[in-house]
């Protein structure tokens, strides 16, 4: 019984510590660059999404 | 811009792709790390590719049934934006694998014999040769009517293709991409957490519309260039 509750816990702090000590970008959430990274994804977006629309105009004026 | 509705749902969808899909709470996945957000971008191209090609395929049918020319520019447009998606998709994939499939203990050159092993890096190669040798054999036809009925036949033969090369093949065998013979490389709910699917399933919506509004602009511009030839 000892044995099971001592490798019950391990497996426990083990999976726990597992999902601490993975290192993902916290800092950049902390500091908020992450919304730098967001403003220039949007900004190539939105150029594109520009692009693809006046393209879309484009075409429709010369379906008239 | 003509029946915008849906333009405009596809870039809401992909500005919350975006913003979502960089901020949300992902799984801390020892070996992907913050790699999985990928799984926003990478995989919804596979998607966005499949469902074109659903769509050029559908054409393609109709096409033959039909024998209107309309059909065959927009099966022609379709499969050329879904090979663009696929290839994209490929390009995408080979940026995160270098990342996260490399053995440590070698460089990224001797780790590319086992990465070159890969059934889904194969499968996919050869379905997308497949769809280019759609592209090369259209182009040789000089007939119109000839070229638009070998090209619908031969698009559903590529279809077909893709069935084994994508979906059968890959999962029988072992590998290291997600969703080998375990199961579903990105429905798998083991893989991607509910948070994750908030963001997954309008991100494949998003994308996909983006892909039809780039192929409908194509076919809209083909059918003017027509009309221009035949004044």
């Amino acid at each position: 019984m000892k044995k099971m509750i001592s490798i019950l816990s391990f497996i426990f702090l083990a999976s726990f510590a597992n999902a601490q000590d993975v290192k993902m970008a916290d800092a950049m959430k902390e500091n908020g660059k992450i919304y730098v990274v967001i403003a220039v994804m949007l900004t190539l977006l939105a150029g594109l999404v520009l692009y693809l629309v006046r393209l879309d105009r484009k075409i429709s004026k010369l379906e008239k | 811009m003509r029946r915008s509705w849906w333009k405009i749902l596809g870039v809401l969808l992909l500005v919350y792709t975006f913003i979502a899909g960089l901020l949300i709470e992902v799984p801390r996945n020892p070996q992907l790390q913050e790699t999985i957000r990928n799984l926003f971008f990478h995989v919804c191209m596979w998607f966005g590719m499949m469902i074109l090609f659903i769509v050029s395929f559908v054409r393609a049918v109709m096409y033959l049934r039909t024998n209107k020319h309309i059909h065959d520019i927009a099966s022609r447009q379709y499969a050329g934006v879904g090979i663009l998606f696929g290839v994209l998709g490929y390009l995408t994939g080979a940026i995160w694998m270098s990342y996260t499939w490399i053995d440590s203990n070698k460089s990224i050159f001797n780790s590319f014999d086992t990465i070159a092993r890969e059934p889904k890096l194969i499968g996919a190669a050869i379905a997308l040769l497949v769809y280019a040798a759609y592209l090369v054999l259209r182009d040789s036809i000089q007939d119109i009517d000839k070229r638009a009925r070998i090209s619908a036949v031969y698009n559903i033969f590529a279809f077909a293709m893709l069935f084994p090369s994508i979906w059968i093949i890959p999962r029988l065998l072992d590998s290291l991409h997600p969703g080998g013979s375990e199961g579903n490389p990105a429905l798998d709910p083991g893989s991607a957490s509910a948070n994750m699917r908030l963001v997954f399933y309008p991100a494949i919506a998003g994308w996909t519309l983006i892909g039809v509004w780039i192929a409908t602009l194509k076919i809209r511009m083909k059918i003017l260039y027509e009309q221009k030839l035949s004044q």
